[in-house]
């Protein structure tokens, strides 16, 4: 029944509309006013754009490798000249000396990143997916709500929601770090508009009448469709929940994350430079090797991201 | 079945409330919901309400009319000083930085394959990649081990070295700098997204009408098409551009020098994290809160004019 219905996946779609192009489609021919030349310019411009986006970058990642008495030299070098690993060697018996084992922040950073990723990402398409595909009382308000609080800065709210924590009883336990990420509206949204443009509602509507439920209508055939929104989703809240430093609504030491007690030890400053700077190295590469990896499945979930007026 | 004769009986009126059909929908879309209602919108009513009252966090609220609001607007210079600036930032770095990301992506849809992806790369690699902002301090330190004051010096235009983060002729604009540096975030990768997703036949049907430059195809055709990126971009930009306050203060230390980079979010986390005023800092944040749903307005008003 529903095997049939599976088979219209999102390659196949794909597929279909880049073999049926419009009778005046030209795909290969190449407009009169892109040339050689304009390439050549455009690509200089980024080049040199570029360099300034990646200039501090690049020098905590030097200043990671340096040795400690290169590190203060006059006249600053940039790069390293005797490259050493030693600072990241530094770096971990640092954490073997703290007064709360270093293992502890790894697993509340992980186990907040995973528990936090999944709900968030259950509960968001489950909601996606009423307001893409069902009906819904009030449904258009409840969205141009989420998608207004896109913009909310996090300071607004700070104070109400301490106060909403405290009447919770939430302070000093790990919900104060969870249970706000689940609501997260870009999530929301980047998952609805996705499903919006790319599960076909015929596919819903004939497993309907197959007499197939909605929960599996949503877990069989639309969440394979959307791999990528998934993906993307899962992305964004892990790097918002992995860059989690202190909360205020933490306060007990053992409950603190990685990226707090990573913070602690390059706010020493001078005397740990050359950690500190591993320690920010190991900080960013997180998130950037996440994202690389999974670069492709966010550029496709953006492309669906358009908000309509 | 249930489904299809249900479609049928509503079709193109509204969904009674007490109907089967909108129950389950609630049912489903409740976790996501009462989760976020309570720390996102909740809050803010909580603030609205709280704005009116004289509350310092261990007595129960009074009521104090708008006291609140009448202090900030006659009594509070230094309020004042911070919405000055916070407008100025919030201009530079909202549009600014919203123009950059899309010229940029702009150009980066001329690359193809690894350039274009390693290209997209490097510019959103700031915004996701935490406090690495702070690094600029390094290379704008004030002393002359600074790599800005070293090339300076090295190169003759100045004598001794400049307090880049203590000057208050300096601060603004690198602060504004840095902040458009880190904020190429979800907007510009939406922005790339877009510009790849636009049909080539747009571009030669334009050829054919007379579409003669570059420029014409970006207002006519590129543009318009890509209206919901650019709301998404703006939208995104908006948070960006009022939440500035935690760079200035990372990078220039509060109380800034003569408050030159003093933004309204400092003042609401002086007076709320500091002074345990809340209801003074409710009221600053409602006035932040009614700026970001104004400029929200305004930018919606000005996108529907591109391509016209």
């Amino acid at each position: 029944m529903s095997e049939n219905v599976k088979k219209v996946s999102l390659a196949d779609k794909i597929k279909f509309h880049k073999e049926n192009k419009g009778p005046g489609h030209l795909s290969t021919m190449r407009l009169r006013n892109r040339t050689t030349s304009g390439y050549i310019t455009t690509l200089i411009v980024l080049l040199l754009f570029s360099i300034v986006m990646v200039i501090p970058m690049l020098y905590i990642l030097c200043n990671s490798l340096k040795p400690l008495n290169e590190l203060w030299i006059f006249p600053p070098r940039f790069f390293p000249h005797n490259p050493t690993f030693k600072n990241f060697r530094d770096l971990f018996e640092v954490m073997n000396t703290s007064t709360v084992p270093f293992s502890r922040y790894i697993f509340n950073t992980a186990f907040i990143s995973i528990v936090g990723t999944g709900a968030h990402v259950i509960a968001a398409s489950l909601c996606a997916y009423v307001f893409a595909r069902r009906r819904m009382w009030c449904k258009e308000g409840l969205f141009k709500t989420v998608q207004t609080a896109l913009m909310f800065v996090g300071g607004v709210t700070g104070i109400p929601s301490f106060i909403i924590m405290v009447g919770l009883g939430w302070i000093d336990t790990y919900y104060a770090y969870i249970i706000p990420a689940i609501g997260a509206p870009l999530g929301l949204y980047l998952m609805k508009q996705f499903m919006e443009q790319l599960v076909p509602v015929s596919v819903i509507e004939a497993a309907r009448i197959d007499g197939c439920g909605e929960f599996k209508i949503l877990f069989r055939i639309v969440m394979p469709m959307v791999k990528s929104a998934w993906v993307t989703l899962i992305i964004f809240s892990f790097q918002g929940l992995w860059g989690a430093g202190g909360s205020s609504f933490i306060y007990d030491e053992s409950l603190k994350t990685f990226n707090y007690a990573i913070q602690q030890i390059i706010s020493v400053g001078i005397v740990r430079a050359g950690i500190g700077a591993a320690a920010q190295v190991l900080l960013m590469m997180v998130p950037i090797i996440v994202f690389l990896i999974s670069q492709s499945n966010v550029m496709e979930t953006m492309a669906t991201s358009g908000m309509k007026e | 079945m249930f489904f299809k004769r249900k479609e049928k009986v509503y079709k193109g009126r509204k969904i009674p409330f007490w109907s089967k059909e909108n129950w389950i929908s609630i049912g489903m879309s409740s976790p996501y919901l009462i989760i976020f209602l309570t720390f996102n919108i909740l809050p803010i009513i909580i603030a609205i309400g709280l704005s009116f009252t004289y509350f310092n966090m261990l007595q129960a609220p009074t009521f104090n009319g708008i006291t609140n609001y009448l202090n900030l607007l006659t009594n509070d210079d230094l309020f004042l000083t911070g919405l000055k600036n916070t407008i100025i930032m919030a201009v530079c770095v909202g549009p600014g930085g919203y123009i950059v990301a899309l010229i940029v992506a702009w150009l980066i849809n001329e690359m193809k394959g690894f350039v274009r992806t390693l290209m997209t790369f490097l510019f959103y690699a700031p915004s996701i990649s935490g406090n690495v902002y702070f690094i600029w301090t390094v290379l704008f330190s004030s002393d002359s081990m600074g790599y800005a004051n070293g090339i300076l010096m090295n190169i003759g235009a100045i004598t001794e070295p400049i307090r880049f983060f203590q000057n208050p002729s300096y601060m603004m604009p690198l602060c504004i700098f840095i902040a458009i540096w880190c904020s190429f975030g979800s907007g510009f990768l939406n922005f790339v997204a877009g510009f790849k997703g636009i049909d080539r036949q747009y571009y030669e049907a334009a050829m054919v009408d007379g579409v003669t430059n570059r420029w014409q195809e970006l207002w006519y055709i590129t543009l318009p098409i890509m209206r919901p990126q650019l709301l998404f971009g703006a939208v995104m930009s908006i948070s960006s551009a009022f939440s500035v306050g935690g760079i200035c203060t990372a990078l220039c230390g509060f109380p800034s020098t003569q408050y030159a980079v003093h933004t309204i979010m400092n003042h609401l986390e002086d007076f709320g994290g500091a002074r345990y005023e809340m209801g003074y800092a409710c009221a600053i944040a409602v006035v932040l809160f009614l700026m970001i749903i104004g400029t929200n307005f305004l930018i919606r008003k000005m996108l529907a004019k591109v391509g016209e």
